[in-house]
């Protein structure tokens, strides 16, 4: 019987990026490429509170961490989100990831006031997967593209600059037509400098269900990193916490290898690249991350 | 490269990106205020026109260089300039001007920049100084103001044994004291302007004195209306010209953190 080969372990060569599951797998939307099937009725990760955030930004300190990231789920469905995100300005840059539905205006105001008195960023990153109701409805949920570009509307008004972050679900050939038609949009409904940041689709959770699951040819092998620059991948620089620990990267929380430890500490084990997502981190970089944070 | 040079007050200039008539500036005004050495932490390439007429004034003006990820892709004539863009109308930009740049410098100036070493080490009065391009760890690292964690700072200063760590390649001047008396300084550049709707460029000024480092951000102005011109004479992009004449950036905009993005224009 052959055996396949075991794939090859990334090192952490620096905990650059905590990240924050901080709202389990409770979404109030359910989109049908989400990579781990977040949705109103998901409690398979529980929400993380202030004090478990806090607990671990302490530990981050010495450590030198240099950026933290706040995930779900929907980030703003936990009832501790606006002061998470006011304790994390004093520690270091923060960015969260929302779909945008359900932000209030009193939270923006507080958000604002916090990095204005900041001397780091504050970055809002607003998922919107396609320019249109038509084209946005069908994969994030019926209603979801107006109530999107309303929280959109809410950011900018509330001087924010949101990251708008769309996934590709359309054919690469239609990306210039797809990304030009974006930004007059969000021109159009009064965001006159708009960010856009284009994902790849990561065929794991629901997304696996509505294109296709990853091909076994579909994995990193100890060639690939000859002289590749191993701190495109997130493993190489990021871990993540969850309420049940803290786990090698944002997209493989569900995946049974994935928790390393309870602690920064516990999880700086090196991680073996087996999954199929490591390959799409491995063909577009660290996509998870910021523009800003580019390495 | 260990350098042996001790200084009290030195001057630090950051990405020159061709701009050899704000160099020229900056290294008389430089020696008007009499600073014991000079110093460029890379990226002489890039954006403005006539790359070749930096080397001179370089090393007619003992400026001690590093190399930058610019420096290294001219000098070994590499397809891009290293970067670290990740949006596509970003990195159309910068191919642009490095191609420029690619092609209009001779053998000699890209077997200078080929030569160049990656880090300069000094002591500044007891401190210890380290050079870099982008951060310690890496050439082309983006460290931004505002996405720059003081502990991570403080890591990487402890990480390369240094008291204060000095960079260049954001484009944008700033420092932060960090716990137990080390610094962090990004330089600026005298590439151009700093997106705030003026034309001047700056460069930096370290000093020792009895409270530990001094820094100041000095202001070049220079003839920056011969600038555009001449970008326009060589047919470089507008948008190019547009910076330089206004003040505010044109490119290079999607790499920029919120806060940073919020005090542009564009």
């Amino acid at each position: 019987m052959s055996t396949l080969p075991s794939p090859p372990r990334i090192e952490l060569s620096h905990l650059d990026h905590v990240w924050f599951q901080v709202a389990g797998t409770r979404c109030n939307l359910t989109c049908h490429h989400c990579f781990i099937s977040c949705s109103p009725g998901n409690d398979s990760f529980g929400m993380l509170t202030l004090e478990d955030v806090k607990r671990n930004l302490d530990e981050s300190v010495p450590r030198g961490v240099k950026e933290y990231y706040f995930t779900g789920g929907e980030p703003f469905l936990n009832r501790d989100m606006v002061s998470i995100l006011v304790t994390t300005l004093q520690y270091g840059p923060a960015t969260v990831l929302t779909n945008g539905t359900v932000l209030k205006d009193e939270w923006l105001v507080e958000l604002s006031r916090a990095e204005l008195e900041s001397i780091y960023s504050l970055e809002f990153r607003v998922s919107i997967d396609g320019f249109s109701p038509g084209t946005n409805d069908p994969i994030r949920g019926s209603g979801t593209f107006k109530r999107a570009m309303q929280g959109v509307t809410k950011l900018v008004n509330h001087g924010f600059m949101p990251i708008i972050t769309a996934a590709r679900t359309w054919p690469i050939e239609e990306e210039q037509t797809v990304v030009d038609t974006f930004v007059e949009m969000l021109q159009r409904s009064g965001y006159d400098r708009p960010r856009l940041k284009i994902l790849p689709t990561l065929h794991l959770g629901a997304e696996e269900k509505r294109s296709h699951g990853y091909r076994e040819t579909e994995r990193i092998d100890h060639a690939m990193l000859a002289g590749f620059d191993r701190s495109q991948l997130i493993c190489d620089h990021s871990r993540i916490v969850t309420d049940r620990g803290v786990h090698v990267c944002p997209i493989l929380i569900e995946a049974d290898d994935s928790l390393l430890g309870n602690s920064l500490v516990e999880a700086e084990a090196p991680y073996p690249l087996g999954h199929g997502a490591c390959y799409t981190c491995y063909q577009y970089g660290a996509i998870c991350s910021n523009p800003s944070s580019a390495r | 490269m260990k350098s042996p040079y001790e200084s009290t007050r030195i001057a630090c200039f950051g990405g020159i990106y061709n701009n050899y008539l704000a160099l020229e500036s900056a290294i008389a005004d430089a020696r008007r205020r009499g600073v014991d050495g000079m110093f460029c932490l890379g990226d002489m390439g890039a954006f403005g026109p006539y790359p070749d007429r930096i080397f001179p004034l370089l090393t007619q003006g003992n400026v001690a260089c590093l190399q930058g990820n610019y420096d290294h892709s001219i000098g070994n004539e590499l397809d891009d300039c290293q970067c670290g863009y990740t949006d596509p109308r970003d990195n159309h930009f910068a191919q642009i001007s490095y191609e420029y740049t690619l092609e209009h410098t001779s053998p000699a100036g890209r077997q200078f920049l080929r030569e160049l070493p990656p880090e300069i080490r000094l002591d500044l009065g007891g401190l210890q100084l380290l050079f870099c391009h982008g951060s310690p760890r890496k050439t082309n690292e983006f460290l931004w103001e505002s996405t720059s964690s003081t502990h991570f700072l403080q890591y990487l200063a402890e990480q390369a044994a240094a008291d204060v760590v000095a960079a260049t390649h954001t484009g944008l001047k700033w420092h932060r004291e960090l716990p137990g008396g080390c610094h962090f300084v990004n330089v600026g550049v005298l590439g151009r302007p700093e997106n705030n709707g003026t034309n001047c460029v700056w460069y930096t000024l370290l000093g020792y004195s009895i409270d530990g480092l001094t820094v100041e951000f000095v202001p070049v102005h220079y003839d920056y209306a011969r600038l555009a011109k001449e970008m326009q004479q060589e047919k470089l992009p507008e948008e190019f010209v547009e910076t330089v004449v206004t003040g505010w950036w044109t490119s290079c905009l999607e790499i920029l953190p919120a806060k940073e993005r919020k005090r542009g224009q564009w």
